[in-house]
């Protein structure tokens, strides 16, 4: 009996999710890394709605949205990418592109998904509909801060080598500007929301290194160079990602690598305004749409805390501990909640962001990156 | 199949010594060096850990690297955090993951 009410109940959702059209727009995906899947998440109910399995190794995992906010292009560790219809709640298509990847990013017209690998080394280029491979770049070197730009391009730069490839997409076959030096070993890049500016962190020096990608020729703008002298370099048990950007006004705020501080850095001039001490290492420094405020999450072993900075007076103006192994940030696309993947808890909790009072949190297995469909619309996302 | 594992992680801690959690110590492994090396440590940043990768190590050198990192490198030194005892451990499990 209690079989048939299941499988009968079960198709009455089916049907239904059929029968009514899906508003995709207040919609997200959590990564569940050690198990292969993710949870489809409802914003606004703060609730899950569905798993959809068989992704693969997902550690490191994440993800693009098309422009219709319809489907996620996931990118796991071991080539795999997975096309996930979010309205049908299936895998809608899926190839395992290469042996080792990191990340990977989606055109602006919405037409070409780009990954890039570790193994081997380059980035490689699918057709957003079909996932045909429709070029292949190899660069021979582990391949790290792939980001869409503006005028159907992708930036990505080169661990080993300490160049950056501006990949021309708009014509019939890719068209690559190399820029030499960016610095020694660059870990991740992020592209600020105009598009105009890529910054890639340095793990081989203290300081980063900017392009303007509006200049016909972009040169390499050392940013912060030597920002630790004279400090004791201290373990970096995991490396910082770059993603989300500040402005107060005019200001990025970038983690510092081997320095337990968060620097800022004005947008214009691109000289440092400020640096803030933090808990730990940070991994994740995440504006909040707004701007106001900065979140920033720890590496191993101080990954259960949280500290928020006013960006104004650029002081903690918060700190707090939602339990072991905060993985990931995301905010609410206007900025009110923010969601956090506390993996050792099994759980994703909600925070609102004016008071930092808890809202409340769902179930998830192992959960890392969180990303709303609202990122469809944004560059570098 | 769950209990069996966790029987013969036991069992390699005995063997061990004055390891006192080993399910925590193959989680850090897997979570926290799979930061760089992957979930399923086959390499990401960091090289590949897997067995057949490392086996031309001994487990003195491979405890010596996980407590003093490889300087000019991203590895770290993890003597801050763990026993020397912990880093033998994580050596031989590296090594042999059935029977640290």
């Amino acid at each position: 009996m209690k079989p048939l009410a299941l499988g009968l109940l079960a198709s009455l959702f089916i049907s239904a999710a059929h029968a009514e059209p899906t508003a995709t727009g207040d919609l997200g995906l959590v990564i569940e890394r050690a198990t292969g899947t993710v949870v489809l998440v409802d914003q606004s109910d703060r609730a899950a709605l569905a798993r959809i399995e068989g992704l693969g190794d997902l550690s490191h995992a994440s993800l693009v949205y098309s422009p219709d906010e319809r489907f996620a292009y996931v990118f796991g560790r071991d080539g795999g990418l997975t096309k996930v219809d979010i309205v049908t709640r299936t895998i809608a298509n899926r190839v395992v592109q290469a042996g080792n990847a990191i990340g990977g990013a989606i055109s602006d017209d919405g037409k070409l998904v780009a990954v890039s690998n570790y193994e081997p080394g380059g980035v490689r280029i699918f057709d957003a509909d079909t996932l045909e491979m429709v070029a292949d770049i190899p660069t021979d070197s582990k391949t790290i801060g792939l980001v869409d730009a503006p005028g159907r391009r992708f930036v990505f730069t080169m661990w080993d080598t300490g160049e950056t490839w501006i990949a021309d997409m708009s014509g019939a076959e890719p068209r690559i500007t190399r820029i030499e030096n960016m610095g020694d070993r660059p870990y991740d890049a992020l592209i600020t929301a105009n598009g105009r500016t890529y910054i890639t962190g340095l793990f081989g020096e203290d300081g980063l290194t900017a392009l303007d990608l509006w200049s016909d020729t972009p040169e390499p703008i050392r940013v912060l160079p030597g920002y630790g002298r004279g400090q004791e370099e201290m373990p970096v048990y995991k490396m910082p990602h770059l993603e989300g950007w500040a402005l107060t006004g005019s200001e990025f705020v970038l983690p510092a690598v081997g320095h337990h501080e968060v620097l800022w850095v004005d947008a214009a001039t691109l000289t440092e305004t400020g640096r803030t001490q933090t808990h730990g290492q940070p991994v994740f420094a995440m504006a909040r749409p707004d701007g106001r405020q900065v979140w920033v999450n720890f590496a191993h072993p101080l990954n259960d805390t949280i500290q928020v900075i006013d960006t104004v007076t650029k002081e903690i103006i918060h700190e707090f501990k939602p339990g072991p192994a905060v993985l990931h940030m995301e905010f609410t696309p206007r900025g009110h909640e923010v969601w956090l993947s506390v993996r050792d808890a099994g759980k994703i909790m909600i925070y609102d962001t004016q008071t930092f009072e808890k809202l409340g949190e769902i179930d998830a297995d192992s959960p890392s990156g969180i990303f709303f469909t609202a990122r469809a619309h944004r560059t570098g996302l | 199949m769950h209990k069996f594992a966790a029987l013969m992680v036991v069992a390699g801690v005995a063997h061990a010594g004055g390891v006192t959690d080993p399910d925590a110590l193959a989680r850090l492994v897997h979570q926290d060096c799979g930061s760089c090396h992957g979930l399923t440590l086959k390499g990401g940043l960091g090289p590949d850990l897997r067995p057949e990768s490392l086996d031309h190590y001994s487990v003195d050198v491979l405890r010596d690297v996980i407590l003093d990192g490889v300087p000019g490198t991203p590895m770290p030194p993890w003597r801050p955090l763990i026993t020397t005892e912990e880093a033998e451990w994580i050596a031989r499990y590296l090594l042999k993951p059935e029977t640290p």
